[in-house]
């Protein structure tokens, strides 16, 4: 048996020897962000040292770890959602109607968040589950049916002043034992907002579920293989369209999330928030091609994302357009390296698949 | 008898008709008009006036349509052809035409973003454009087709970063050209009362009509969309086809980019041909094309995309705004892709077969 | 019902629109055993082995199975498994990119949560059972395809299957690999598991396999013992030919004497990325030959290595005496080779363009991109073939997807015909068309030679091969193993030699 072991192994030589594919894309991804982190403490100074620094990524992110995990739901499946940044802007601004112009409660706020979400989830679903549209054109749509209602719903970006919103707005989450002294000697404290602590349920949450039900593993089945997965009998229809619903809930909460942190209603919130959540799904080790990625991975990839935003803007470069250009090519260089592990897995399984293929016919 | 004959004949003259793939825009077009008719017939008026240049200048509804639905027209050509060959879209068009305008304006007017002099001829200005947005073109077609990620995603790079680069290029300064022979390309050229942006795309049709009149572009990209086994194994490339088709939109996006800054003389980077993707991919459904790739009619697609500027007139006519405009447009798109997925058409055939069995069961009795 | 089967299938019928598939067939299957289904294209097998397994429904027979009474209706996949008829296909239809565990146990049993401790011991002990050697937690596409295949048959037996149905699983395994499965498959055997075995290595038959049903056009040729059955026998009918079977239908092919040098292509050492040995080959002036063998014996991976169609990683080309490259199908058309797919859907045929642009393309590509035919042109072009070689199409522009089988066929060798080759290669180009377009194809074929085109001609009938080719090149298993010709061109020696082994 170790004979046998060893051929294997030196037939099908892998980049971390028996990592599958998800775990070694991921600590690709936690690695990086390691020596990022590092690099940002000793290059840039002790600014990165202190607990807050962390925090605040957080506090900034929670909606975008909240959108990425319903694109990386997605993204296991086969599929893409970029409707999301849409979404979030949509639910910011009938939640901020609501609120402040037919003095809503933060509950009814709420209950609209999801409402939108589930509506976008269920049609989006429905559309590319049972109708068999392609998943980008139809998310594509919604993107901008989601964006051209929050013009319609309102024009104008304004701040919402209804006072249990901003009251929940502005509580802060003490860390005890995290805060700084600052330069006057004052000690503060280190604090996180409400989303961080929904958006962090929503990681462990998600992760169990991808991990310990049979549901989770059916959305990797059948990013993996379709085909193979109606064979092994998983209702392939049913899988897409949960996670094309559950994305579209969690756009509804992120969207909320994300309104909790901007505390306004504007046509323009979340610009690009879709790509941004692509962006972390695939630096955090999720396939384009389906049946690969973690919601842990995810989470490190939204942190990458911020964490080198922090770096590029402490460097100096702070102007505006630096934010595209880095996302951009982060998501190149880690699309190329996708593009090349799938290539190079083809080309390992090549001598022994292609006889097969090349029959072609059978009788 | 007789009358069977003729029912059937006369269906097959109509089936034949709606089967031409371009019945598709002209009935979308025909649709539009007798609706803005019955609405309000004063939506056709043109008036002859004069600009505050005093030349003379033609204006209403019907004459803002063939202006400003030209860069959408340029846009379409190239579009359908990625399309065709690649079986997706390249969504990163809008950001183009923010690059390369960035970079007309750029070579304009030198470091100074308003110089009292054009810094360089207008001509080179074009060219250095094209060579750019070509070269981004060329970067989206070689993410597609050497590293064969889906179309929609490899562009959604370029659709993130362009505009940040738009703004790099320009230091994040709005240039101003002072000049006014650069307002000509957008605007009008003094005595001639019809806008010049049309007559660049009636350019841009006649230079694709010789392309497909004397080139083998047409039948190579159908065949590689259709079949890229069978195309390689005829001796053709599919990858560097596909390559092809997206610098030729890259092509495409420099035209309608060097339209879109002659209209302001400036640049606004993130308002810039601002979701004109949406309008392209549109244009390309609507001309009938298979947004899944293959077959393909590009004066379809022009005609869909004037179409599109015909609903986008009558939209603002209604008072839409313009950030509300792609709500609507997103229910049409959904509409038309929804319409054209093979298990909706299964569907509605086998509806339509059962209404006329009946039909027939009746008529023989 | 017999006593000691595990199967029955009687008068099974099943005709899809224009083909009857299966005609009052019969099949036995008893426990343990492993019993080889055989037959050659269209033979049927297919359809029987989908039937079974309900992915096809049958229109009249009747099933039967151990332990239910009265004859079992199938109508899906999911009813097979549940009356313990399990699959295991050719290609994996097992997910990648899950553990091998996983692939066990996926879609299976009632628990909403996954216990991955006990799964995975479970899967070990499995595994472990059937001496399958590996860790249940690798994921799957790390393994080679061999342990892949056997653990989609571990799966198969954890469902309690009784009857296991084997469709090709070698076609891609080396000989080690080869092994290791025979060895699972014995042990099931033991366990009192029917297998059925489809494959077309006769070598893995005689190895493995107890009995041997033999299909043929959609009917049951008979059911044999292993031993009673050499493999002549077996190959003869197969492809429906008495051994004795004497008959010459040749005629007057003009043959070649071995001193005339003067070849058109020649290749040394070809091999490509499929998998064929290296091979030699030439063809000259005026000549037709072809490559004969069973079906996957290689002989359209030699072809294709020939034009260039698959990657070719070795090997030296003459064309005409001269040393040339060809690495794609572009740089074998410049030299005058056309090339006729067997898979007319996949390789052949561009579905929505015209009969038209269908016609013109090879050449078209050959010409160039800047000169493009006028329409005028193009359309005398495809009159010319459509008029030649009577093709039905109701005008040039219809597009090719809407003409029969036979006619797409005839549009293609017309593309290949304008072209003017010096070499035409022919692969199957009498598959699936009617039987007047056949004989069309083959007069065509010698008319061509005659006027000093050379062909390779390769079918699945060897009546068809012996009427025109004057050489013929042998394979089995991917191998180049004899080279006929003159009198050797009967069907006994060709059946001997694609036989090989034990005469």
């Amino acid at each position: 048996m170790p004979q046998t072991d060893m051929k294997n192994g030196a037939k099908h030589r892998r980049l971390l020897g028996g990592l599958s594919d998800t775990n070694l894309l991921m600590s690709i991804t936690i690695i990086v962000f390691i020596l990022m982190y590092a690099f940002a403490i000793f290059g840039l100074g002790a600014g990165f040292l202190k607990a807050q620094t962390f925090f605040n990524m957080l506090n900034a992110n929670a909606a975008l770890i909240i959108l990425a995990c319903g694109m990386t739901l997605v993204m296991i499946t086969g599929g893409i959602d970029i409707s999301l940044g849409g979404m979030a802007a949509l639910v910011s601004m009938c939640s901020a109607v609501y609120l402040d112009m037919h003095s809503g409660s933060v509950i009814g706020a709420v209950m609209i968040s999801l409402g939108i979400g589930l509506a976008f989830g269920i049609i989006q679903g429905f559309l590319v589950a049972y109708l068999d549209i392609q998943p980008f054109i139809v998310t594509l749509a919604g993107m901008f049916f989601a964006r051209g209602m929050t013009t319609i719903v309102n024009t104008n970006p304004f701040n919402v002043q209804n006072e249990a919103f901003v009251k929940l707005k502005e509580t802060r989450i003490i860390i005890p034992g995290m805060g700084s002294v600052n330069k006057r000697g004052d000690y503060i404290d280190a604090y996180i907002e409400i989303g961080v602590v929904i958006a962090l349920l929503i990681v462990v949450a998600l992760f169990l579920f991808l991990k310990w039900t049979k549901t989770g593993r059916s959305f990797y089945a059948v990013g993996g293989n379709r085909q193979s997965a109606l064979m092994l009998g998983i209702n392939v229809k049913r899988t897409t369209f949960l996670a094309y619903l559950m994305c579209g809930i969690l756009g509804g909460i992120g969207g909320f999330v994300y309104f909790m942190h901007v505390g306004s209603g504007s046509a323009s919130h979340a610009t690009g928030a879709e790509m941004n959540a692509i962006a972390s799904s695939i630096i955090g080790g999720t396939m384009l091609t389906g049946g690969v990625g973690n919601i842990i991975g995810t989470f490190f990839g939204v942190l990458s994302l911020a964490l080198i935003q922090n770096i590029v803007s402490s460097a100096g470069l702070d102007q505006a357009w630096w934010t595209g250009i880095t996302n951009a090519s982060m998501l190149c260089i880690f699309l190329v390296i996708q593009s090349i592990i799938i290539a190079r897995r083809k080309k390992e399984n090549l001598s022994a698949e292609k006889p097969a293929e090349a029959k072609g016919v059978k009788t | 008898m007789q009358k069977k004959v003729g029912t059937a004949e006369k269906n097959s003259f109509l089936s034949a008709i709606i089967r031409k793939q371009i019945f598709i825009p002209i009935a979308a077009l025909i649709i539009l008009a007798i609706f803005n008719f019955i609405v309000d017939p004063s939506f056709f008026k043109i008036t002859l006036g004069h600009n505050s240049e005093g030349d003379p200048v033609l204006s209403g509804n019907l004459i803002s349509i063939i202006d400003y639905g030209s860069e959408l027209a340029i846009l379409a050509i190239g579009m359908t052809l990625v399309t065709a060959a690649s079986r997706g879209q390249d969504i990163s068009v809008g950001a183009a035409i923010a690059i390369s305008g960035s970079v007309v304006l750029r070579v304009l007017c030198g470091t100074n973003s308003h110089p009292e002099t054009l810094q360089a001829p207008i001509i080179a200005a074009f060219l250095v454009s094209c060579l750019v947005a070509m070269a981004f073109g060329a970067f989206n077609g070689a993410l597609v087709s050497v590293f064969k990620i889906q179309p929609m995603v490899a562009t959604l790079i370029l659709f993130t970063a362009g505009r940040s680069i738009a703004a790099w290029i320009n230091n994040n300064e709005l240039p101003v050209v002072s000049d006014r022979t650069f307002t000509y390309f957008g605007g009008y050229i003094p005595g001639i009362p019809i806008p010049t942006p049309f007559f660049i795309a009636i350019l841009c049709f006649i230079l694709t009509w010789l392309a497909l009149k004397f080139t083998n572009l047409g039948l190579y990209v159908q065949s590689v969309g259709i079949n890229e086994k069978t195309s390689r194994l005829n001796g053709l490339n599919p990858a560097l086809i596909k390559f092809v088709t997206y610098v030729i939109l890259g092509l495409c996006v420099a035209v309608a980019g060097f339209i879109k800054v002659s209209r302001l003389s400036t640049i606004n980077y993130s308002v810039v041909a601002k979701d004109i993707e949406m309008d392209a991919i549109l244009a390309v459904a609507l001309g009938g094309n298979s947004l899944s790739g293959g077959k393909f009619n590009i004066y379809a697609s022009i005609l869909g995309a004037y179409v599109i500027q015909f609903l986008t007139t009558t939209l603002y006519k209604f008072q839409v705004q313009a950030d509300a405009l792609p709500a609507y447009k997103a229910v049409v798109v959904i509409a038309l892709v929804i319409l054209s997925a093979p298990i909706v058409r299964e569907k509605l055939a086998a509806f339509f077969k059962k209404l006329r069995s009946p039909e027939k069961a009746e008529s023989k009795a | 019902m017999q006593e000691k089967s595990l199967l029955e299938m009687r008068g099974i019928y099943k005709s899809f629109p224009g083909v009857k598939a299966l005609r009052n067939v019969d099949f036995t299957l008893r426990g343990g055993e492993i019993h080889a289904l055989m037959g050659e294209n269209g033979a049927g097998k297919s359809t029987l082995i989908k039937v079974l397994t309900g992915v096809h429904i049958k229109d009249s027979g009747d099933i039967f199975i151990k332990g239910q009474n009265g004859p079992v209706q199938i109508h899906s996949p999911q009813e097979a498994q549940n009356l313990g008829i399990s699959t295991v296909y050719q290609e994996i239809s097992l997910c990648p990119n899950l553990s091998v565990a996983e692939n066990i146990f996926l879609g299976r049993g009632k628990s909403r949560l996954v216990n991955w401790r006990s799964m995975n011991k479970k899967a070990g002990e499995l595994l472990d059972s059937l001496g399958i050697a590996v860790k249940p937690t690798q994921q799957l596409a790390s393994c080679s395809i061999a342990v892949q295949q056997m653990v989609a048959i571990a799966r198969a037996v954890d469902m309690e299957c009784s009857v296991l149905i084997l469709d090709e699983p070698t076609s891609s395994l080396d000989e080690s690999e080869v092994a290791k499965l025979f060895k699972l498959m014995r042990q099931l055997k033991e366990r009192g598991v029917g297998i059925i075995f489809v494959t077309h290595f006769l070598d893995q038959v005689y190895e493995v396999c107890d009995s041997i049903t033999v299909l043929r056009d959609g009917q049951l040729v008979g059911e044999y013992e292993i031993e009673k059955l050499p493999r002549v026998q077996l190959v003869s009918k197969m492809l429906g030919k008495e051994l004795d079977d004497m008959a010459d239908i040749k005629n007057d092919i003009p043959t070649f004497s071995d001193k005339d040098k003067s070849f058109v292509y020649e290749a040394e050492g070809l091999c490509s990325s499929e998998g064929i040995k290296p091979f030699n080959f030439n063809i000259r002036k005026g000549e037709v030959n072809g490559f004969t063998g069973l079906l996957g014996s290689g002989r359209s991976e030699c072809v294709r290595a020939i034009f260039g169609a698959d990657k070719v990683t070795g090997g030296k080309v003459k064309v005409n005496g001269k040393e040339v490259k060809i690495s794609k199908p572009i740089d074998a058309m410049k030299n005058g080779i056309a090339y006729l797919p067997e898979d007319r859907k996949r390789d052949g045929i561009v579905g929505d363009l015209s009969v038209k642009d269908n016609i013109i393309l090879a050449l078209q590509v050959k010409k160039g991109f800047f000169k493009p035919f006028s329409k005028a042109e193009a359309v005398k072009f495809a009159e010319e073939y459509i008029k030649l070689l009577d093709i039905k199409t109701a005008s040039v522009n219809t597009p090719i997807k809407s003409l029969s089988g036979g006619n797409q066929q005839k549009v293609i060798l017309g593309r290949w015909l304008l072209t003017n080759p010096e070499y035409l290669i022919l692969d199957e180009p009498t598959r699936g068309i009617d039987v007047g377009t056949k004989v069309d194809i083959q007069k065509l074929v010698l008319k061509l030679a005659s006027e000093g085109m050379s062909i390779t001609f390769i079918s699945s009938e060897t009546d068809e091969m012996l009427r025109t080719c004057s050489r013929l090149l042998v394979m089995r298993d991917r191998k180049l193993v004899g080279e006929l010709t003159g009198d050797e061109l009967t069907q006994n020696t060709i059946m001997n030699t694609i036989a090989g082994g034990d005469r």
